[in-house]
């Protein structure tokens, strides 16, 4: 963080002309999903616990949002409401401007863990949605094709989910959630359990994916870079209770690419989002971050300090 | 030395020759104990087999004393300054000797019935083999379909497994007389304890087999469209089969346990029928080759199923490995 303020860094509320016009338009374009005074509580031993407070959010059609915010916000409340498998407390979810109510096909997710069937192969799992729509078998399986070598894995379109990595299981969940060309592409932590130089790639994918594919996708994480680099708006949200906090129009020009991990609007972006997640503490540093530490070495030790 | 430690690394596979070496040891390991107890003259052995009477007047030759009587005979007999008798040392007649019941294994299949209304052993073991069948396959018709239900629906769970949690507690052969009222004293009776003894158990176990399945797979199904029943037989079915297999295999392990009991209701039948007789007969050696064929039967089936189950569902395989 020090070494952060030395660094002269725009505003993250800076925007380029480009950036700007690219945002004027972007809220133009129709509304897909629409959250409307979400509420969510718990009833707890300990009495009523509010997860989610008063959310409202509008996303735009082929819009990508990122949901962060510290653990305990509520962010997998959230999407896990917006997907129909749990029930807002009060709030209204419009979907193209009609309530929805259940899961259903119309909301795209991938989750954090592995949840592609296992009996079922990769072009299988790929058609399971099809099938459910009671499209044809041959139509199905064209079709899981084209959305397996979407994902580039035609190759193991035969293959069980055991069979693959972690990293090509999620593909597949992103193939199957796609096949269903739903209107609004939900992801809990999707890359959260992958290693990090399969979640860079995984990004990427993601990107080429939504370049070339008419889908609005909102997307869970906790991981700040992976947020910018992602996102055209992230929704910050604050614990206890769940609420907004700020929505965050990323200063960082598309199409993204790595190199812009080191730009001065991408880190303008990082520091806003620390400053909101992390915010310093009154005596945080004393009490938390060094903690009373008797020395444990012995005084005869060959080496003395790491220092 | 770090070799044998690996032996002992707690979840630890072996490499597969020593597996398959330890796998063989484990039947030879009971063979060879069997066999000294048997061949070796100086384990156990407490009795003695005359070969000799002597003077000993109710000694005849192949009758078979405990030692002391017959050291205490023979001692009376050396007092006496008569012919001390003579004999072997010998195991209880309960315990033959592993060839004695190997011989046995094949007699029994080639004597023929001492009655002309009894059976052969292969048509005993075909009757038992039959009450087994159906008495699985008709508390499988009922428990597997009530276990998946109660496994996925709260409302069957709630309405069946109560009773069923009472029920199982029932001893099944307590059902005996009851059954030969009802259900008459051929085989429909023994059938029916083998169902007592078995459906409860398997609804229980299916049940808690089906609420393993991961529950973000049902997740997942929604929202990729699938609803109700689809959700029952595209989701939990498929997910929960490899487990409900296994089950099946122990299960009609149980089954077996219970053969014994019931085929001692009504008319006596089947492989019991036969224990029973010859334990009556006293020919032990007849005895042990027919509880050895039930194990055959019972593992030989069983590795054929575990078999089977790797050919029928191919992904299960990494399943166990991962």
């Amino acid at each position: 963080m020090n070494a952060m303020h030395n660094i002269e860094l725009p505003s993250y509320l800076e925007q380029s002309d480009a950036v700007h016009d690219r945002f004027k338009r972007l809220k133009q374009r129709p509304v897909v999903l629409e959250v409307k005074g979400l509420n969510k509580s718990f009833k707890t031993a300990q009495g009523t616990v509010t997860a989610l407070r008063d959310i409202n959010f509008v996303t735009h059609k082929r819009e990508f949002v990122c949901v962060i915010g510290p653990s305990g916000c509520g962010k997998s409340t959230l999407i896990r409401i917006l997907a129909g498998l749990e029930t807002p407390t009060s709030g209204q979810l419009l979907l193209d401007g009609k309530a929805v109510h259940g899961p259903g096909p119309d909301r795209g997710m991938v989750f954090q863990a592995y949840t592609l069937f296992p009996w079922l192969t990769v072009k299988k799992n790929v058609m399971f949605g099809l099938e459910r729509a009671g499209r044809g078998r041959v139509a199905c399986e064209e079709e899981a094709m084209q959305w397996i070598e979407l994902v580039g894995l035609s190759r193991f379109a035969k293959s069980y989910p055991h069979q693959l990595s972690g990293g090509m299981k999620q593909r597949v969940a992103i193939a199957r959630a796609l096949a269903n060309q739903p209107r609004i592409l939900l992801m809990d932590e999707p890359f959260g359990a992958l290693d990090a130089q399969t979640r860079a790639r995984m990004q990427s994918y993601l990107m080429e994916i939504w370049k070339n594919i008419d889908i609005t996708v909102l997307f869970i994480t906790h991981d700040l870079e992976e947020a910018i680099f992602l996102a055209d708006r992230i929704l910050v949200l604050k614990a206890h209770p769940g609420e907004v906090q700020e929505l965050i129009e990323v200063p960082v020009p598309q199409p993204r690419s790595p190199e812009q991990l080191l730009s001065p609007e991408f880190l303008a972006t990082k520091k806003r989002l620390e400053e909101l997640i992390h915010p310093p503490q009154e005596g945080d540093a004393v009490n938390e971050d060094n903690l009373h530490m008797v020395r444990m070495v012995s005084v005869n030790d060959e080496v003395e300090s790491v220092f | 030395m770090t070799q044998s430690l690996q032996w002992f690394a707690p979840r630890r596979q072996l490499s597969p020759r020593p597996r398959l070496a330890l796998s063989i040891m484990s039947f030879v390991l009971p063979l060879l104990i069997w066999s000294l107890v048997s061949y070796v003259p100086w384990i156990w052995h407490p009795q003695v087999e005359i070969t000799e009477p002597g003077s000993v007047a109710y000694f005849k030759p192949g009758l078979l004393v405990d030692r002391e009587l017959f050291d205490a005979e023979s001692a009376k007999a050396l007092e006496a300054g008569k012919p001390q008798p003579q004999g072997t040392p010998a195991n209880p007649v309960y315990l033959p000797a592993p060839h004695e019941v190997v011989k046995a294994f094949y007699l029994a299949f080639t004597t023929e019935p001492q009655r002309r209304n009894e059976k052969w052993l292969h048509q005993s073991l075909g009757d038992s083999i039959y009450v087994i069948f159906w008495g699985f396959v008709i508390s499988s018709t009922i428990g597997l379909p009530l276990g998946i239900l109660c496994g996925t629906y709260d409302v069957f769970s709630r309405l069946a497994e109560p009773f069923v949690e009472f029920f199982r507690y029932l001893p099944a052969p307590a059902f005996g007389a009851l059954a030969v009222a009802v259900l008459g004293i051929y085989q429909a009776p023994k059938i029916a304890i083998i169902v007592i003894g078995t459906l409860f158990q398997q609804v229980l176990i299916i049940s808690n087999t089906t609420r393993k399945l991961d529950p973000a797979l049902l997740e997942a199904a929604q929202t990729l469209g699938a609803q109700r029943l689809s959700l029952l037989f595209r989701v939990v079915i498929p997910g929960i089969i490899t487990d409900v297999y296994k089950d099946m295999r122990i299960l009609l392990g149980w089954a077996w346990t219970y053969l014994i009991v019931a085929e001692l209701i009504g008319t006596s039948s089947g492989i019991t029928w036969f224990i029973t007789q010859q334990a009556r007969y006293k020919n032990f050696d007849n005895v042990f080759a027919a509880i050895m064929m039930i194990g055959i039967i019972g593992l030989s089936t069983d590795l054929v199923l575990a078999y089977l189950g790797r050919k029928i569902f191919p992904w299960q395989r990494a399943e166990a490995r991962a």
